[in-house]
């Protein structure tokens, strides 16, 4: 359906965004900013223990301090029952082990785990009543690491878990006794025996990875008013205010109906705000004080009780020819699921070998509970776990055997009919077109450069994406002056409002000012699936032009009554409607129609198929210095196919935003626990994220293969910045200094460390490789 | 201790965004909870609350500084501008229109804190360089950006408000 050489008129061009004075005049209301007249606030009692059994709560006092309206504990929820937490945005899960994440029942599973909440009239009070509540724990051991969590006789979280309970892809599990492991996942083709033994060269890794946060700066948030007509309302800011309708039901076994869910401005996610923690409690406090009551999370809070992203052990083996093709590849993947199942290595199986055409593979994923936070969705979940591995592999195989990395990746590139990891094939896709404009890159074609006292160096790495797809809604009215106000159903995260008013405009022909992009209640449209997975531009827009077209049929339609002519003789083209000798613009159209209520309304839910897989490669300068070990990156480039860059700027913004994001994971973010499951890194001093000083400008290119699926070629853009960076940035310190960090963050003294390490075997001289382009 | 509850506020009367403005507070509430829960000013947000995202920042008697490390008493007497009081009545600041035109924000949550951050530089330096500019708001921190693009609309704003845009 779409072209390469299609000529558009709104789409890729950059106009301001629609929400943009609101949010540069802090008018803008987040959902932190939420506000009901006599509102209560609210506070969360937190574990101090990673592993515990809770012998008994005791509120009595809390209860009794002057200005404390409500106090709940687990047992004021609703037993949750056996079954499967189906229909959840939020992953697949038993809904007993959720509402166990929301304030824990028998026992805690991680420090910060919820055990209490209370109301009161502000929220100093209210964490003051938190003193007052009696907790006895019985302390259990503890268990951190993956690889100890997979042992038989490791301290077990849960003990009712077999391996599979929730779902396993592939092979074939013994079944045995209660395990850490919740989940398998297997991917395999061909025979990797014969590959590997038709291999000239096999090289091994082993890799490590921290917990990383999300790192949204707006806290969760939630604002909940149980009215005494048994109405539920909640206004929050999430990824998706539908899903936190649905969870809201399934907790509170309360009819959806009966729950309105106002989706206020978010501010960040990055998947993390794609579920619920905040929302049922604010609603039990409120059926329990009769009166609106308010959370919202502090940043530790947010750091030790939120859901991040998943550290873990990867292990990859790759044989390769003397000409530098790749025979097979086998690959384990064990993440941290956290205190309850839900890492997202599966889908680390399913991408972390696309960027090759492979013939022999198997990969395997565990998904492993630890007394650690339940780890959650973060953009791309599962990609620079598996990235960071294969791409560090890769490296080494070109460093060692002399081959150009990218045309190392070019000469393997998977393309269009070759098999993905779960046994589909592949659409047409830009990985080549990718890897090309990689390499006649200013950046790849510039050479390295160096700075006084440091040690400067080039890495590459690419990267493979799945993107989602989900249900979405869409609703165009035309106003009476010719305007068209556009309700669609997804929380914009990042400027999708535009993203999705554009290709409105485009289909209708008019310019994308005269488009009032809408983010409505549950109430006021139909189901949306959750703002994540990339997916917002590709299908909310798909929906978009859906109820664009249907507005302009019925538009067509009225004005061949008005014509009194038959509806296949009024021809529609770009914004103006013309039969024989008559043309209106859509602003005339409009006028004519007013009043015309069945002309009026376009509206469509969609669940596309066609999703446009995406690749990138980027490339990263660094300075190392060698006496600290302190990792500077100097210079950056992304490169990646957007399918169509219907919005550039805001692709663009994806790309650079992804790439800090890599950059803080490869060298400065992650969890310090003590031995007992302790964060000890709880603020944003000690959790260290990237600042204007620890990222460079960042060189975006954009290449464009449409996706053929999409009426105007999107892909999604989102989640795949963030998964090359983090190879990219440790193959380059490798080409800087000899040294294979096999464990992120690549933070100052690990590499310090590791300097010191090579120094001590090969005291003579760096080792500085061949030039790499 | 824990238990008591504290009690009396202090009448504290202040100048915000131009306007001579007056609120009770607890000795104990910081400036960043009076402009937001008191004063109804929710522009400026908390991310942190110990001064390490600058989403808070405000510029209190010609000095940039987190409002959430700001205890609300000590505003007293003091010249108070926040993210609201940036715009003039004639349209937005500069910065705000270069923000929009450099597409700078994302989510915009931090956006408030870095328009605030960066008026104090150009109240103080007119004519910043990259570095001076990634100096200045090395203490506000945004997750979706990637900084490029706000170093730029700073840089460019700069540019325009000496004549030169």
């Amino acid at each position: 359906m779409a072209g390469a050489n299609a000529t558009y008129k709104v789409i890729g061009t950059r106009p301001v965004r629609h929400d943009g004075v609101d949010k540069v005049t802090g008018r803008a209301i987040y959902g932190v900013d939420a506000h009901m007249p006599g509102m209560l606030w609210g506070a969360v009692l937190r574990s101090p223990h990673a592993h515990a059994r809770i012998l008994s709560i005791d509120a009595t006092r809390a209860e009794a301090l002057e200005g404390v309206h409500a106090v709940m504990t687990a047992a004021d929820l609703p037993d949750p029952g056996t079954g499967l937490a189906e229909g959840h945005e939020s992953g697949l899960q038993s809904m007993r082990y959720k509402s166990a994440g929301l304030m824990a029942r028998d026992k805690v599973l991680f420090e910060g785990h919820p055990v209490a909440a209370v109301a009161a009239t502000n929220k100093h009070l209210a964490e003051q009543a938190l003193e007052l509540i009696d907790v006895d724990y019985e302390r259990l051991p503890v268990v951190l690491d993956v690889r100890e969590a997979m042992q038989p006789d490791a301290p077990l979280l849960l003990d009712d878990l077999h391996t599979g309970d929730l779902f396993t892809i592939g092979g074939s599990d013994a079944t045995g006794g209660p395990s850490n492991i919740a989940s398998r996942t297997t991917y395999e083709e061909g025979d990797i025996g014969a590959g590997f033994a038709a291999a000239d060269r096999v090289f091994e890794g082993e890799y490590t990875l921290s917990m990383v946060h999300q790192g949204y700066i707006e806290p969760h948030n939630a604002l909940a008013h149980w009215s005494a007509d048994g109405h539920l309302r909640v206004e929050c800011s999430s990824q998706g205010q539908f899903g936190i309708r649905r969870e809201l039901a399934d907790h509170l076994q309360w009819p959806i109906s009966k729950i309105t869910v106002q989706p206020l401005e978010i501010g960040g996610g990055f998947g993390g705000k794609t579920t619920i923690y905040l929302e049922p409690l604010a609603a039990v406090l409120s059926r329990k004080s009769g009166r609106p009551v308010k959370l919202t999370m502090s940043r530790s809070e947010i750091l030790r009780g939120t859901g991040p992203a998943s550290g873990g052990y990867v292990q990859v083996k790759i044989g390769v020819t003397h000409e530098g093709q790749i025979t097979a590849v086998r690959a384990k993947v064990a993440l941290e699921a956290g205190a309850f199942p839900g890492s997202h290595v599966n889908i680390t199986c399913l991408c972390a070998l696309g960027c090759f055409k492979l013939d022999n593979f198997r990969i395997d994923g565990f998904d492993v509970l630890v007394n650690k936070p339940s780890s959650h969705a973060y953009r791309a979940p599962g990609g620079p776990q598996g990235g960071f591995a294969v791409d560090s592999l890769v490296d080494e195989i070109c460093s060692e055997m002399g081959f150009d990395p990218l045309a190392f990746r070019a000469l393997n590139a998977s393309e269009e009919g070759d098999l993905r990891a779960n046994g589909t094939r592949l659409n047409r896709v830009g990985n080549r077109e990718v890897i090309d404009a990689a390499r006649a890159s200013d950046h790849w074609r510039s050479p390295l450069g160096s700075a006084p006292g440091r040690k400067r160096g080039r890495g590459v790495a690419s990267a493979f994406w799945i993107n989602a797809t989900g249900m979405s809604t869409a609703v165009a009215q035309l106003n009476a002056d010719g305007t068209v106000t556009l309700h669609e159903g997804s929380v914009d995260i990042g400027g999708t409002r535009t993203s999705v008013a554009m290709q409105a405009a485009e289909t209708l022909g008019i310019p994308v000012e005269d488009v009032d992009p809408i983010v409505p209640d549950t109430d006021s449209i139909a189901h949306t699936h959750v703002t994540g997975g990339s997916r917002v531009t590709f299908a909310t827009g798909w929906a978009a032009i859906e109820a664009a077209r249907d507005l302009r049929q019925r538009m067509v339609n009225g004005l061949a009554d008005h014509w009194d002519v038959s509806s296949n003789s009024v021809v529609v083209e770009g914004g103006l409607f013309r039969q024989n000798g008559d043309t209106v613009s859509f602003k005339e159209a409009a006028r004519i129609l007013d009043g015309d209520e069945l002309r009026l309304v376009g509206s469509a839910t969609v669940l596309p198929q066609g999703v446009g897989n995406a690749f990138a490669v980027h490339i990263a300068d660094v300075d190392v210095d060698p006496e600290t070990g302190k990792v500077d990156v100097v210079r950056y480039t992304a490169v990646q196919d957007a399918g169509t860059a219907i919005y550039p700027p805001y692709v663009e913004g994806q790309m650079e935003g992804g790439v800090a994001q890599g950059i803080g994971w490869a060298l400065t973010e992650e969890y310090v626990f003590d031995d007992e499951g302790r964060m000890r890194n709880v603020s944003l001093l000690d959790y260290r994220m990237p600042t204007t000083l620890d990222v460079p400008m960042i060189e975006t290119i954009i290449v464009e293969v449409p996706n053929p699926e999409h009426p105007y070629g999107v892909r999604g853009v989102g989640e795949i910045p963030i998964v090359p960076p983090l190879a990219a940035i440790a193959n380059a310190i490798a080409d800087a200094t000899g040294v294979r960090i096999r464990h992120l963050p690549a933070s100052p003294p690990r590499v310090q460390a590791a300097i010191a390490a090579r120094q001590a075997v090969h005291p003579t001289a760096w080792r500085r490789r061949a030039p790499l382009a | 201790m824990a238990t008591e509850i504290l009690s009396g506020k202090v009448h504290v009367n202040t100048t915000i965004n131009g306007e001579s403005t007056d609120f009770l507070a607890e000795p104990r509430e910081s400036l960043l909870e009076v402009l937001r829960e008191t004063l109804g000013l929710t522009g400026a947000k908390e991310g942190c609350n110990d001064g390490n995202c600058g989403a808070c920042n405000v510029i209190l008697d010609g000095r940039l500084v987190n409002s959430c490390c700001v205890l609300a008493v000590e505003a007293g007497g003091a010249d108070v501008t926040t993210i609201e009081g940036i715009a003039g009545p004639s349209g937005l600041h500069p910065l705000q229109e270069k923000f929009l035109e450099h597409a700078a924000l994302q989510c915009g949550v931090c956006t408030p804190g870095f328009l605030v951050s960066a008026k104090a530089m150009l109240d103080e330096n007119p004519n910043p360089t990259e570095d001076d500019v990634r100096w200045w708001l090395a203490g506000n921190l945004c997750r979706c950006t990637g900084y490029d693009k706000i170093v730029r609309a700073v840089l460019d704003a700069a540019a325009s408000m000496r004549g030169e845009g």
